[in-house]
């Protein structure tokens, strides 16, 4: 089963991918899809098997390297943590690829297109199933690759071509801290395989390891040059250049790669190492920083923009950055829940917009929009289903809070920041108030962009409008099925993900967090889990769980302690606001966005321009490294190397070899052959003379 | 019982039989009948080196791996007074060098099927390179290792200056002073040896005790030679030159398997002749080895000739090897073998990749090409394939060299592998760029519009290059088990130099 859902997909991509030209585009769009669904059936059986039937295991298939103590294995590792991530991969990558049947059906090149797609979906999962680093590191770069092939796929744009160099090239400056954090595991533990490096942490929190003449915290370091990784790959702060230009790539990609899956695989290895987090609080305490700081940042820079998959491309930053200052702040099961969630609707709202474009014959740009919603109303309401999961909408007291998903993964982590912050936590209270700025920043540019997409006056040019059409049933369905994820995939696995059945569902894999502990208006027990899910429980197990409910009773006091109202309120209210304030601007008063950014121009500029980051590191590294570059060549290599040495030398030599060569062409044998004849009888009598 | 047939003499002198076959051919041929000598001297050729693969595959599987020592020695007297012999033998460390240099050959004479200009010449002077070289690694003398090591410049030497580009005077000549110069150097280091040690014989030598403050100077001697080889910074700038003027077939093989040489000396003489040395200088050539990686990839991001480009690249891809093989733990020598091995596929199918443009528009210019792949589908996939083995890509034989040296660096110095890591990240720079300026884009030059894809010869001899590309970057194990026992050997020797001499100076913590 295992082999099914890593390989089939593999196979499908080089059957598609070789032998294109003698199956034709319908078979490898069939072979394809086929696959990725199968895998998907296959990944749910295998989630209900290892995080339900506690069955964890892993399947060893073959030596890759050995040397030494250094051995890795090719392995299919299968916990809770890598099974949930089958899942959301396989399943998005499905609905992804028959949603691709209609998006891409004018597509010359959509054998092509289908391949990378389940190459990428292989890379992704060996990427997830990987039981060593080394291994994880291969997914890693092959999805770096895949990513690459897939921005860069319509290969007559110069722009789609630049923006997939600079998006491999940006994760390379990632892989490169994950590269070296790697090797300084292996350098401490002797070992990447992830049981054997967790085994032995407590033995090593004090390893000291000495570079540059610095002492570090091995540990610290290790955790610190992982994370590098994880920031190249998911786009964080300083390394996030990357993904809004990645949006150049077919729209199903961007909801994929650059929503779903690729782009939260950062996320995915801090909490596969979260033993090796939990003794580093240092990095933890970094990693909260920079998640929170591109939380904000992003939401900002997502105000401002005017392409459709450019806003969605931030939002996807931003709640990357809440996801990772919950790790930061060891709630490693919360970052997963909002890993899953997050899944769900925000490739809804990137296939949405990918609707939108395909309605519009490939326009993006929300000011060449409006009004639109007569047009497609199916695109429309499942947009707006998105943007309530997104911006996490719910009502908090009520029932202990009823909402979308995003309510409960998004609203869980700022309030746990909150009471992580009030425990004295670094960085708790920052990412606290961080977090609900951003909350407030992504509920007003998410409105923005369904009211300047959808409402309002059409402003685009007429002969679009009278073309427009809402999209095929191959493109509606994948919605519609992402729609009702984004509707209930919360509140249905709130109590595994995070709350009572959080212990029993992880198990090893991940630690359960201390709001499991709470009842987080999970009015459910684990025995009522137990039964539905027709799991025997022992006699001492059935009573632990009957104390933990009426624990949990009492907890209730405490709850609101930990999270007094106005924590749980705010979040939704600000969301609230943002909504408020977004229909003051683009419906109520149109005009007024306009007259704002006249005034305000160079703040609008700057949040227009990203913050300038592309400029700054354009000038710094791109400009740099050419100026290096012809540096050392023209005057390292010819100047100083060659001018020192053999020019000189050859210069004399050439004058005689000109003047040789015009006597004979053959010159250079009898010259060589002379002197190798010179060089042995030289070295012969040498060493005769010497041994005489 | 082949210990007993001189098996490696035979794998090592039948090209030269096949030359000698074609030169009395032609001596007896009558002018008329040149061009069906032509033709069929092609087939002589591949033919011979066929058959020389088909002999060393066999080679390497009586091979016992698990054997440290040399394997299939073959020793006729000649000087033997003067206690220099004849003796040839593989272990580990070189058996598949010999199987490297026998694989790419056919490669290389299929490559050459379009050479017209003198073409008797041309397979002789390729047949006499594969014995020099598979000479230089099967030769367990001194002399005859000298006289295998220098000969094979002479070959390399006329096919860049009789077949290669316009400026290939120069460039043969920037080659054959470099390499030369740091040869007077060795020869002069091995006089010494053999006045200490009284004998030539490479097994004996090493074990011979020089004395640590000779070592220091034999060790140089050798260096600047093997360094000329590799090469190290800052003595690889007559490699682009040598590249950029060289046919096709002669870059696969200056680049596959002439840059070996330099690595290999380093594994046969350098390390375990001179262990007290060795360690002395390790930190000099981590220094240059990290200069190597990051100052010629930054180089080569400028470069405006893609083979120039190419060769630039092979120079920071070498610098792995040094890394590797100084750092002197398993996984630095193996990754470094390893790094080597795969170098020899990808950096010779790359060349490879460039003949078949080359072939088709006559120029190297990177700013001619552009949009190759609507013409050129297939070759935009191998030529894909190869830059991304060239990045490193984890899942080609590029990555495991890469990573398997960097962690064996590590381990040493985590200041060098960082340094090398920092090259990791320059070598996407180069290699995407210039796979988009030739491969993407719109056609916008009209003589390209004319492009026909791969014929049958070049597909064969690039998928059977992408084929060991990936199938070596999924298993490791069929190269590193061949090798592990001759490398576990030579590292147990080496520390147990080093332990009963005197510790080295500090000079280790600095560089």
């Amino acid at each position: 089963m295992a082999y099914l859902v890593v390989f089939g997909p593999l196979l499908a991509a080089i059957i598609a991918g070789l032998f294109q030209k003698q199956i034709g585009d319908r078979a490898a769009q069939i072979v394809t899809t086929g696959a990725t669904i199968a895998a998907a059936l296959a990944s749910v059986w295998l989630l209900i098997d290892v995080a339900y039937g506690g069955n964890a295991r892993t399947l060893d298939i073959v030596t890759w390297m050995a040397v030494g103590q250094f051995e890795v294995n090719w392995s299919i590792r299968l916990d809770s943590l890598s099974a949930v991530m089958l899942v959301v991969i396989t399943s998005v990558s499905s609905l992804v690829h028959v949603y691709s049947w209609g998006y891409m059906s004018h597509d010359p090149h959509r054998a092509r297109f289908f391949a990378y797609l389940s190459l990428f979906t292989f890379a992704m999962l060996s990427l997830v199933t990987a039981d060593n680093f080394i291994q994880m590191f291969f997914g890693w770069e092959g999805v770096g690759l895949a990513s690459y092939l897939l921005i860069g796929f319509w290969y007559k744009k110069d722009s789609a071509t630049s923006a997939a160099i600079k998006a491999f090239v940006t994760n390379r400056v990632g892989d490169f801290g994950f590269a070296l954090g790697i090797m300084a595991v292996f350098a401490v533990f002797g070992t990447v395989k992830f049981d054997e490096v967790f085994a032995q942490i407590p033995e090593m929190s004090g390893e000291i390891l000495t570079v540059f003449g610095m002492n570090f915290q091995a540990l610290e370091l290790i955790a610190f040059l992982l994370f590098i990784g994880a920031m190249g790959k998911s786009a964080q702060f300083f390394l996030h250049v990357w993904l809004p230009d990645a949006m150049e790539g077919p729209t199903p990609v961007s909801a994929l790669i650059h929503a779903a899956t690729m782009v939260t695989a950062g996320v995915f290895l801090v909490c596969r190492c979260f033993p090796i987090y939990e003794v580093a609080p240092d990095t933890s305490a970094f990693i909260t920083f920079i998640g929170a700081v591109t939380a904000l940042f992003a939401a900002t820079v997502g105000m401002a923009q005017n392409d459709i998959k450019r806003v969605i491309a931030y939002s996807t930053c931003s709640q990357l950055g809440y996801m990772f200052f919950a790790a930061g702040l060891g709630l490693y099961s919360a970052a997963m829940f909002h890993l899953f969630t997050h899944a769900f609707f925000k490739a809804l709202l990137f296939l949405g917009a990918g609707s939108v474009i395909h309605g519009l014959h490939d326009e993006q740009d929300m000011r060449n929009m409006g009004g639109i919603y007569k047009m497609l109303p199916a695109t429309w309401i499942l947009m707006i289903i998105g943007t309530l999961a997104l911006t996490g909408v719910g009502i908090p007291i009520l029932l202990g809070g009823l909402g979308l998903s995003g309510f409960y993964s998004k609203d869980m982590i700022i309030e746990e920041a909150f009471a992580m912050g009030a425990e004295g936590i670094t960085f708790g209270m920052f990412a606290f108030w961080i977090g609900i700025s951003a909350a407030a920043l992504t509920s007003f540019y998410s409105w923005r962009l369904i009211f300047m997409t959808f409402h309002g006056k059409y402003r685009g040019d007429e002969e679009t409008l009278k073309h427009a059409h809402e999209s095929p049933p191959v493109m509606l369905i994948p919605l519609v099925l992402l729609a009702i994820g984004a509707l209930f995939a919360g509140g249905v696995f709130k109590s595994d993900f995070v709350a009572k059945g959080a212990q029993t569902f992880w198990g090893e894999s991940l630690p359960a967090g201390a709001y499991s502990d709470y009842k987080y208006g999970d009015y459910g027990s684990g025995v009522e889990y137990a039964e539905d899910h027709g799991i025997e429980l022992t006699e001492a197990e059935g009573a632990s769980l009957e104390a933990a409910v009426s624990e949990g009773d009492a907890y209730d006091d405490s709850h609101s302690e930990r999270h007094p109202t106005w924590v749980l309120v705010l979040p939704v209210a600000v969301s609230a606001g943002g909504f408020i304030l977004a229909w003051y601007f683009y419906m109520a008063n149109p005009h007024l966005p306009g007259r704002i950014a006249a005034t305000n121009g160079p703040l609008l500029r700057f949040l227009q321009n990203k913050w300038y980051f592309d400029e700054i590191y354009d000038f710094v590294f791109v400009k740099g490294t050419r100026a290096l570059g012809d540096l050392f060549w023209k005057v390292g290599d010819e100047r100083i190397i060659d001018g020192g040495g053999p020019n000189g030398i050859a210069a004399t030599v050439m004058a005689g070899a000109r003047r040789l060569a015009r006597m004979q062409s053959g010159f250079v044998y009898h010259y060589a052959f002379v002197m190798l004849i010179g060089v042995v009888v030289l070295a012969l009598v040498l060493i005769a003379g010497a041994g005489v | 019982m082949l210990d007993q047939l001189p098996i490696l003499t035979a794998i090592t002198f039948l090209p030269t039989l096949g030359a000698i076959a074609i030169l009395l051919a032609r001596a007896f041929m009558r002018r008329e009948d040149a061009a069906i000598l032509d033709r069929n001297i092609k087939w002589v050729a591949l033919l011979v080196t066929s058959v020389v693969l088909a002999l060393t595959v066999f080679l390497v599987f009586e091979f016992d791996a698990g054997q440290p020592g040399y394997q299939f020695v073959h020793q006729i007297d000649w000087l033997s007074s003067l206690g220099i012999n004849y003796k040839m033998g593989v272990d580990g460390l070189s058996v598949l060098f010999v199987l490297l240099t026998a694989f790419l050959m056919p490669i290389c004479i299929l490559a050459s099927w379009g050479i017209t200009k003198r073409v008797a010449d041309y397979m002789v002077a390729f047949l006499l390179l594969e014995t020099l070289v598979i000479g230089v690694f099967c030769a367990l003398d001194l002399v005859l290792f000298y006289i295998f090591f220098e000969g094979s410049l002479i070959p390399m030497f006329l096919i860049i200056g009789v077949w290669g580009g316009q400026n290939r005077i120069y460039a043969a000549f920037k080659f054959f002073l470099y390499t030369f110069l740091g040869s007077v150097l060795m020869l002069a280091a091995m006089i010494v040896m053999f006045v200490q040690a009284g004998t030539t014989d490479v097994e004996v030598l090493q074990q011979f005790p020089f004395a640590e403050s000779l070592q220091t100077w034999l060790w140089l001697g050798f260096f600047a030679s093997f360094a000329v080889k590799m090469p190290m910074w800052p003595v690889h700038t007559w490699l682009p030159d040598a590249h950029v003027q060289a046919p096709t077939a002669g870059s696969v093989i200056l680049a596959g398997i002439l840059l070996k040489l330099g690595g290999y000396g380093f594994l046969r003489f350098s390390l375990p002749m001179f262990p007290d040395a060795s360690e002395f200088f390790a930190p000099m050539v981590f220094v240059l080895s990290i200069i190597a990686i990051v100052y010629t990839s930054i180089v080569a991001f400028r470069q405006t000739d893609i083979k120039k480009l190419i060769a630039y690249s092979s120079v920071a891809h070498m610098g792995f090897v040094t890394m590797g093989l100084f750092a002197m733990n398993e996984l630095g020598v193996q990754g470094a073998i390893f790094q080597m091995i795969s170098h020899g596929f990808i950096s010779g199918a790359l060349f490879l990749c460039v003949g078949v443009i080359y072939d088709r528009f006559h120029t190297r210019d990177i700013a001619f090409y552009g949009g190759l792949v609507h013409k050129m589908p297939v070759f935009a996939v191998f030529f894909g394939l190869f830059a991304m083995a060239n990045v490193g890509l984890p899942g080609t034989s590029g990555f495991v060299g890469e990573i398997m040296t960097m962690m064996g660096a590590f381990q040493v110095d985590p200041r060098v592998a960082f340094g090398a890591a920092l090259g990791v990240i320059f070598s996407a720079v180069y290699m995407l760029t210039v796979y988009k300026k030739v491969v993407f884009g719109e056609i916008t030059n009209p003589k390209l519009e004319s492009a026909t894809d791969l014929d049958r010869r070049e597909w064969i001899n690039l998928s059977v290059l992408a084929a060991l590309t990936i199938y070596f970057g999924f298993l490791t194990t069929p190269i590193t088990d061949t090798t592990k026992a001759s490398v576990d050997a030579l590292i147990q020797q080496y520390q147990a130099a080093l332990v009963t001499d005197v510790e080295p100076p500090a000079g280790e913590a600095e560089g």
